[in-house]
């Protein structure tokens, strides 16, 4: 009984959070590409005001971010508007909150990579694709992205990892509820609250372990596709 | 030239300092050279008829086919062009054979048979399966003008393709272009701010400075007039075609007719009737009233003086024409104030033209 008990409060926070992890991963991937390309290649001047909008929560206190959230997501905010399509009250306190506020949460992690690697690459590679009949979209997929691929890869990992660090945004937008957004980070919090400390043992030295593991193959990974490109 | 065989631009667009102002009609064949000082605008140009830049006022007709006018612009990738750049810009992410193509038609699929003679044309066929990382600057560059070629393109535009390259890659190079040329009925524009290199493989000139085009023409025309800047370079030329008619096997001297004589130039045995592109250095031309037999100078051909040009207070530069009624070739020679003088050249004089040295630009392959 103990021991269900236990694998139940252990392993269903880290089924969330690595369900949110790659949901904000994937989302961000979708729609990061097409924001880090204009602000790689538009010649606007307002895209430096966009460029610091997404990089806002670099400075942000999450707790403030997270009050935000937790207004727009409220009853009265747009995700109340939007929860009310099925019938819900508010999106806060719900997986799919979560999913939202780590979406912006993590943003600037996927978009400054996928940007950098945009401009690294300079306009010439398109002009060739260009010059060889490749119309805008094929120049795209079959230059811009291979030649940005570090930078996906960077983005990728930096999002995924940093969404499942993520605390503040998740404790002032999801609360606390096992199953639905009661993630690890949380976790850990609740059971040191609550003195299980060989839990929170177990939770946090397998997020040390999770976290060097995904830093250092980054940094492998990426100094291999660098190598190969330069 | 009709409208099918030219190309006709206007361009009028901000440059830096100036504005790039050009309209002309140029031939759809053959080379042509846009050939001027740095940040004239010749890449502009050059990147305006390629369509990666959209002059502000443009109007572009290539064969006959609208590519710019007032309200309409055709965007680069639907214009048939290569285009090489100074870098060779390959694909890193490719290996060469897919490099070369890329921006072949995939519908219909080049031929084995076109693609191996591009590929032994350009010498490709060692380093087909390499990274473009592991390739020499000289074999990049013929990658990069491999590649233009499998575009199947209608017009191919060259922009420095050699000045990245040091000297002994550019000469490594050379050859390839000049096949190009003999090779494939494909007009060329070609930017450089080489002479050398543009008498090697120009066949028509013109001159930029400042956004502005000062002249244009056959390439001989360009060099020889003398309201021109070229004749009062340090080592301006004129450029040649001939034929060979005669070769000596004991002394390796090969004769060739041009355009109002003979030249005699030292040479490898080379067969009758081949054409190459000879080059005469003003420098190398003196001046004689008579036809002095007894001398080293292996050409002593008559000619007719049509204009001068004071190059410097104490040099001159005269321009002539081959032959005694003075209708063949044009050339120039170089001589000191001093020597006009006292021989009482005028224009109009008949004169024997001794040149004391010929080279041949363009080498056997």
């Amino acid at each position: 009984m103990m021991t269900q008990d236990l694998s139940q409060d252990v392993l269903t926070p880290i089924w969330l959070t690595l369900a949110l992890a790659s949901s904000t991963t994937i989302i961000l991937l979708i729609v990061g590409t097409p924001l880090a390309w204009w602000l790689a290649r538009s010649k606007a001047r307002w895209k430096e005001v966009v460029a610091a909008f997404v990089s806002i929560p670099l400075v942000l206190p999450p707790t403030v971010l997270g009050f935000y959230l937790l207004i727009a997501l409220g009853p009265n905010g747009p995700g109340g508007a939007l929860a009310s399509l099925w019938g819900a009250r508010t999106l806060a306190f719900s997986f799919p909150g979560l999913l939202i506020g780590s979406v912006f949460y993590s943003m600037p992690f996927v978009v400054q990579p996928i940007r950098n690697a945009f401009e690294a690459m300079g306009d010439r590679p398109l002009e060739v694709a260009a010059t060889l009949r490749a119309s805008p979209c094929r120049a795209f997929w079959s230059v811009a992205v291979p030649l940005a691929s570090p930078g996906f890869l960077t983005g990728a990992i930096l999002g995924f990892a940093h969404t499942i660090g993520e605390f503040g945004v998740v404790l002032m937008i999801g609360g606390n509820i096992p199953g639905q957004t009661k993630v690890l980070s949380i976790a850990v919090y609740d059971f040191v609250e609550t003195s299980q400390w060989a839990t929170a043992h177990l939770l946090a030295g397998g997020m040390v372990v999770l976290s060097f593991c995904v830093i250092f193959s980054m940094m492998l990974i990426e100094k291999r596709l660098r190598q190969a490109r330069s | 030239m009709t409208k099918e065989n030219k190309i006709a631009f206007l361009f009028k667009t901000p440059l830096g300092h100036f504005d790039l102002d050009v309209a002309l009609d140029i031939p759809a064949r053959g080379v042509t050279a846009l050939f001027g000082p740095s940040g004239c605008g010749k890449t502009t140009l050059l990147r305006c008829i390629s369509g990666l830049n959209q002059a502000s006022v443009g109007r572009l007709v290539v064969n006959g086919e609208i590519w710019q006018a007032e309200g309409y612009f055709r965007p680069a990738h639907r214009r048939e062009i290569g285009y090489v750049f100074q870098e060779a810009s390959l694909f890193p992410h490719l290996d060469v054979r897919k490099n070369l193509l890329y921006g072949s038609n995939s519908k219909k699929l080049i031929t084995v048979h076109d693609f191996d003679y591009i590929v032994d044309m350009l010498g490709l066929g060692r380093i087909l399966n390499r990274s473009p990382h592991n390739l020499s600057g000289g074999e990049r560059q013929r990658v990069a003008i491999g590649r233009a070629l499998f575009s199947e393109p209608k017009l191919l535009l060259m922009d420095e393709p050699l000045s990245a390259l040091d000297k002994p890659t550019k000469e490594e190079i050379m050859p390839f272009i000049e096949r190009l040329h003999e090779n494939l009925q494909l007009p060329i524009i070609y930017v450089s701010h080489d002479m050398n290199e543009i008498e090697h493989i120009a066949d028509y000139l013109v001159l930029m400075n400042e956004g502005k085009i000062v002249a244009s023409g056959a390439l001989a025309d360009i060099q020889s007039d003398p309201n021109l800047p070229l004749v009062n370079y340090h080592d301006s030329a004129v450029s040649l075609e001939g034929s060979l008619v005669d070769y000596d096997a004991h002394f390796g001297i090969a004769k060739f007719e041009v355009h109002g004589g003979f030249l005699n130039v030292p040479s490898c045995e080379i067969a009758i009737g081949v054409k190459r592109r000879l080059k005469v250095y003003a420098s190398n031309v003196s001046l004689s009233l008579e036809n002095i037999k007894s001398s080293t100078i292996e050409n002593l051909i008559p000619a007719c003086i049509i204009d001068m040009k004071e190059t410097n207070p104490f040099q001159v530069t005269v321009v002539l024409r081959l032959g005694r009624q003075g209708d063949g070739a044009r050339i120039l020679a170089r001589i000191t104030r001093r020597s006009w003088e006292t021989l009482g050249l005028s224009i109009n004089a008949a004169v024997y033209t001794q040149i004391k040295a010929v080279s041949l630009v363009r080498k056997e392959y």
